[in-house]
This record gives structure tokens, sequence and C-alpha cells, in this order.
């Protein structure tokens, strides 16, 4: 296969057309071939600058290197001792402002395609049976994990690995978080790559206990005092959507981004021989610029509908990743920008018929240092949809710190922890994660599971 | 997996069922709800508890047939098992938050209304062991469909039934038995719990209201995931915007907007339609869609 040493060996994609009208994955990846010519033109740095830009350091050049020499089954190993979710993570992560953007390749030409080598090495892995190493003996201690997210699969493996016995508590039927009920299917396969990963996990040693609720069935002291555990890590995730707070919120036709994912991802509504229903819609706005806005506006176009992006600031500061934004245009979204809704109109049904917007323009840089819009006198119009769904975020999930005594919580109500050790206010609880961030990536939360297992394992070697 | 241990019929497609869930038995309380999912590809229900039992790890439910899934669900048989069943979810009722003393202040009168007269068992069942005296109203449209009237002699303190058609108890809607209490006979009652179909909540709130006697009610909106994550359940509460699966199930019923709320339970009504045909049709089944002549 011939090589220009500074352009990336492209990825096969399944074509806009095809895949706006079906689930299956937008990316194909790699074959064999084709990583080993990419994983060619990594450089093997002597101070390789993409570890420090991967929040769970992976030894990338280790990696790299062993697949370089076609040994998948070595690359593997290389990664697994770093990150519980290979597979998830070289697709869903943002590797163009982590690794891939401190890649010494990247400074004259294309990086390496970092991403892209993970995800082959784990989906390699994964048809050659390859299992993630086990820990040899057991240290006798038990730790509970609650939530089955990237924070909680990725704490609850490292702590395996170490010996611990480990035991995952999801709130939902099926574990995997975000994994499971909020990225779509067509970028994150959910029966070949999540429940795989999940099962990788299992066969650690962890155990996962699903349908138990934190905080309702059982509380935390209860966890420490009654069943026996030495410590508890708490990944519980972001929590409750927010709505804007305009006219018409409540109509029939107005959704949270997490409830037509969820419904579409964890309860497979798209597919007709499941009985949870989906109100598709025929005409969608989606509100909001981030990936969850991306997933939903790309979900809303596979179930048929015509989709507007509605973002009040400029392209330049859509948070989701860029890659995402690409797909969503090719695939034929379109984007409203500087356009803020002022009010859902409703019919005398109480269905949704249209949105009242309104144009912005920037002006100067806010808090966040991105140039706050400000909204054009006069410019209001109306976008024809029967469907809107908000994705604007979400505030803290208030199950586990109103009933967890001596747990900190900050002003918006995250709950407080050491970013180093995951250590929270309370003796043996650690916490990491979206619940002590804030809505954020898959990757930020592993990292954050990766430093309280750290932090766990310091605190009961005492 | 959780084990259906019995099953009864009740009346009016009304079922009761008892499952092996011991985490749920151990810590529910009365005014909370679990989440039943049958199979791998069923939906997620949420359900009030009707009754538990921490030492044997049961909790009870009651179930209406009003749909496909609850049509499904009817045909379990004792000995089978659900794939999924979780709780408690919501909050208990606010009255378990007053002490002894505030509780033998208050003069309560539950109202319950059809499948509603199951999570009212147990708030009643709490009363009564904590030697709690209150009284009841069960409204029906006729006799034949009361469920749970004899459990329900047995702890209320003065039990009163009313049925539309005057076929038996007092004739005339649960408005018209409060009425008659209160307006007629000079009861007193600090507040009124009703829980039931949310048209008669919103009168019994409206009347109450009238009377000045706060009064709770409990929301059964459309949920999926039932902790929080969805906000399918949002409601209007006064000038806030609630969720029942985590603010509630329970509400001020004087601030509840029972209109909304009852636009916002018809969001699936003809997916739940085009269920049900499917269901009684199988493979004949066309849709109903009026498009394809068939």
């Amino acid at each position: 296969m011939e090589v220009d040493v500074l352009k990336r060996v492209p990825v096969r994609e399944q074509e806009p057309k095809v895949r706006a009208a079906n689930f299956e994955e937008v990316c194909l990846g790699y074959n064999k071939e084709e990583a080993m010519a990419e994983a060619a033109r990594c450089i093997q740095c002597k101070n390789p600058q993409c570890v420090k830009g991967c929040p769970v350091n992976i030894d990338i050049p280790g990696f790299i290197g062993e697949l370089k020499e076609g040994k998948v089954e070595e690359a593997y190993q290389v990664i697994s001792k770093f990150s519980a979710l290979p597979a998830v993570c070289g697709r869903v992560c943002p590797q163009e402002s982590q690794c891939e953007a401190k890649c010494i390749r990247g400074i004259k030409g294309d990086a390496v395609s970092i991403g892209k080598l993970e995800r082959f090495t784990a989906d390699a892995a994964r048809e050659a049976g390859i299992k993630p190493v086990k820990a040899e003996t057991m240290n006798g201690k038990k730790v509970a994990v609650i939530g089955s997210g990237p924070a909680g699969l990725t704490c609850a493996g490292d702590l395996a690995k170490l010996g611990y016995d480990v035991t995952i508590f999801e709130a939902l039927h099926k574990a995997g978080g975000v994994l499971s009920y909020g990225i779509p299917e067509f970028r994150l396969p959910k029966t070949e790559v999540v429940d795989a990963e999940v099962e990788n996990v299992k066969s650690l040693g962890v155990k996962i206990e699903t349908n138990v609720v934190i905080g309702k069935a059982i509380t935390i002291d209860e966890l420490l005092n009654e069943e026996g555990f030495d410590a508890v890590f708490i990944g519980s995730g972001a929590g409750l959507p927010k709505f804007m707070g305009i006219p018409g919120e409540n109509a029939n036709g107005v959704f949270s981004a997490n409830e037509y994912l969820t419904r579409s991802n964890l309860m497979k509504a798209f597919d007709d021989s499941y009985a949870t229903p989906i109100a598709a819609g025929s005409k969608v706005a989606v509100v909001g610029g981030g990936n969850v806005a991306m997933d939903a506006a790309r979900t809303a176009l596979r179930l048929g509908a015509d989709v507007h992006i509605v973002y009040r600031r400029s392209e330049e500061e859509l948070p989701a990743r860029v890659e995402e934004v690409h797909h969503a245009k090719e695939e034929g979204i379109i984007f409203d920008l500087l356009t803020n809704p002022t009010e859902i109109l409703v019919d005398d049904e109480g269905n949704v018929k249209g949105m009242t917007c309104i144009r912005m323009e920037l002006g100067e840089p806010d808090e966040s240092g991105r140039r706050r819009p400000v909204e054009v006198a006069g410019s209001e119009f109306t976008l024809d949809v029967d469907t809107v769904i908000m994705s604007l975020g979400t505030s803290p999930n208030p199950l586990i710190s109103s009933t967890t005594e001596g747990l900190d919580i900050n002003r918006w109500k995250c709950i407080v922890a050491e970013e180093e050790t995951g250590e929270t206010s309370k003796a043996g609880v650690y916490a990491g994660g979206d619940a002590v961030t804030g809505a954020a990536t898959v990757i930020l939360a592993m990292g954050a599971g990766k430093a309280a297992a750290k932090g766990i394992h310091e605190f009961l070697s005492k | 997996m959780f084990k259906i241990l019995k099953k009864e019929y009740l009346a009016n497609n009304i079922w009761l069922m008892d499952v092996e869930a011991p985490r749920v038995a151990k810590s529910c309380q009365p005014g909370q709800f679990v989440i039943v999912k049958m199979d791998e590809k069923g939906e997620r229900i949420p359900l009030t508890v009707c009754d538990y039992d921490r030492e044997k790890g049961i909790v009870t439910i009651v179930f209406q047939k009003v749909g496909a899934s609850t049509n499904e669900m009817a045909e379990y048989e004792v000995g089978e098992t659900f794939m999924d069943f979780v709780g408690p979810l919501g909050c208990a009722s606010e009255l378990l938050d007053l002490t002894e003393e505030e509780l033998k202040k208050e003069k309560l009168l539950f109202v319950c209304g059809g499948v509603g007269t199951a999570p009212v068992y147990p708030q009643v069942k709490w009363m009564k062991e904590h030697g709690i005296d209150v009284d009841v109203i069960i409204g029906a449209r006729t006799k034949d469909i009361l469920i749970l009237e004899d459990a329900m002699r047995d702890i209320a303190a003065n039990l009163y039934i009313a049925t539309d058609d005057g076929s038996y108890g007092f004739k005339g809607n649960v408005c018209d038995q409060i009425n008659e209490l209160v307006k007629n006979q000079g009861k007193e009652y600090t507040r009124v719990i009703a829980i039931g179909p949310m048209i008669m909540m919103k009168f019994v709130a409206q009347l109450t209201k009238e009377l000045k006697i706060p009064t709770i009610v409990s929301m059964n909106p459309i949920m999926v995931d039932g902790t929080g994550m969805c906000g399918a359940c949002r409601l209007q509460v006064g000038d806030e915007i609630k969720f029942a699966c985590v603010d509630g199930p329970e509400f001020n019923g004087h601030l509840v907007d029972f209109d909304q709320a009852m636009q916002r339970q018809r969001m699936y009504q003809s997916e739940e339609g085009r269920a049900v045909l499917r269901q009684q049709e199988g493979d004949t089944h066309h849709g109903g869609c009026g498009n394809c002549n068939g």
C-alpha cells in the first residue's frame, strides 16, 4: 500500500445519502492493511506529546509500534493497561483536540490517525476473542461503583485489575450509561461495541447489578455500613435535562434530547419490534449545538424528518466535534446559526405547530471567552416545525446528593471531588465524571474514573 | 429476573400481582412507585406500589389493562418472571415526614377512584399502623368495578363508597360525596389526598380549593427512565416545571395544571392505538391509517 507520509490513510465511510436512511455505523474503520500503513506514519517520539494529550495517558507510541508490526494482541494489551473501553474511545473521543492535536506529524501534514488505530486494535482484538488480563489474586476488599457509564466502567475495571472485588450498581435495566442510552447506534453500535466492552469489564471479575437506584433502594451509607463495601465510587452521570423556559415548552412534540435519544437508543423505538413509541416528527428543530444536539438531529433525520439545528452563536462556537458537524451537514441537516427560539407555537390540541425565533449577532466576549450573542431587534421569524428537541445540557440529579449525609455539593449542585484522587468530603466515598463536572465527554469521565481508582487504591492500601 | 408469586383479578380489567423484589420491598414507602419491564423488547411501565412485605421481599402491584403493554402483562402467570423491576422511585408521601403529634392533629380524607385505589391502600395502612384514624372515599361508575373495598374497610376509620349510578353506597361522584360529608354532615378535614384518574383529581382539587382544604394528588404522567433523566414526565406546578419521577409523584393539587397534564398524557395515543390493533389483529393488521385501503 502506497502512503504519502504527510497524509493520513483515509478511512472508509458509508455514503451520506445511504446512511441518512439507516442506523448502521457511519464510519467503517480501517482494515489491517490500512491500519498497518497508518501506524507506520508514527515516528515513535522519545518524548511523546500525544500521551500528554490523552486523559487516560495511553502509551500511544507503544500500541502503534506493535500495530506497525501487525501484532494486534500485543497492541491491545498495551491499550488495555490504560483503558477499559478502547473500542468506544476510538469512536467517540475528540482526538482532534487531545492526542492528535499534539502529534508531531501534525506540524507539517496530518496528525497520525490515533483514534482510528485505537478503534481498529479494539475491534480486531474483539473479533479474535482476545480478552484483557484478569488480576491473579484478589485482595479481599470490596468496592461499590454507582453507575455503569464510562466513569464507572473505567474505575471498576482498574480496581478489578488490582484485585478488588467490585460491584457496579446501575439504575437502568442495561449497563453502559450514556454509551447505551445517549450515543446513537450509528456512532457507537450497541451489541458489537458497547455490550462487548461491558463484557470485557465483567471478564475482569466485575459484577454488575442492574435495576438498583442508589439513593432510593439503598443509600451510600448502607452500602458502606450494611453491605460491607470498603469504598464507594459515584459515577452517576449528569441528570436532569434543562429547558429554555420559553412559552409553549410543555406542548406535545417538545422533547429533551435525553428523552428522544433514550427512546431511540436504549428502548430501540426506531425498531418496530420494540414496544416503546417515539414521535419522530416530520419537521424537527433541535435547539443547541453540542454533540448531543448532533446526535438528536441525526437520529431524527434517520427516522425520516427534515431537521434544523437552531444555535444562538456562530459555527465557530459550536461545541460539537468538527467531525460530527461535518457528518451532520453531509447528511442534509440544515444549520440555523445565530438564531434563538423565543416561543413554541401550539395548536388547539396542544401540539407544536411552529417555533418563533430571533436572529442573533455576536457582541463582546462573555465570561466563557466566547463572543456573547445578542438579539437583532425586529428580526423575529417563524420556523415551520412539528417537533422541537431541546439539547441544552443537564443539571445534576439530586438522588444521591440528597440522600447522602456529609457529601458536599457546589453551587451548581455537582458533587465536590478532588481532581487527582476523586476524593469527596465523605470518608471512603469517591466521585468522578459528569456527576462532578456537569455534562462533559466520555473520555474525561474515564479519566476521572481512572484517577478515582488510583485514589481508592491508595486509601485502601493504607 | 423478578418472579410473580400471586395473581388476582380484582375487577374492571384491574389485576393485582405479588412480585418477588427484595431490594424494592426492603426500602419502599407509601407514595412511591416502581417501573416494570416485562421482557427484552418491552416498555418501561411505571406502577404505584400497592403493598409490600419487607420480611418476605414481596412488592404488590396493581394495574389496569389500558393498552398493548398492560394487556400483555395481564397474560403473565404465577411462576413466570419480569425481566426488570426497579424501585422504589419518586418521593415517599410527605405525610410520612410529619411527627406523630403533628399527624394526630390532622383529620385526613383519602379520595380514590379506579386503579388509584391501589396506591391509596398502603398510605391508609401506614396511618392505621401508626394509630392515625382516617376517612376514605372510593368512587366508581358502578358497583361491579369497585376494587379493594374489603381491604380498605379493614383499615379505614370510615369508608364511604360513591357510585355514579347509585348501584352501591352513596349516589354521586366523589365530589358529591365530599360535599355531602363537609357541607351536609359538617365533617372537618385538614387535608385531602386524592389519587385516581387525572380528571377526578382535577375536580377534587377544584372543590377542595373552594373548601380551603389543602390537597395532595399523585400524578401518573408518561415516563421513560423514571430516574430524572428524560423529562418526559414534566408538569406545570404553580409557576415551576416539576419532574414527577424525582420531585413527585405527589404534588399540591391546587397548583397542578391538570389540563396540560391530561394533554401531555395523550401524546402517544395514536401510537398506542396502533400497538393495540397490532396485538389484536396480528399479521392481518394494516395500521388503521386509512391510506392503504386495507
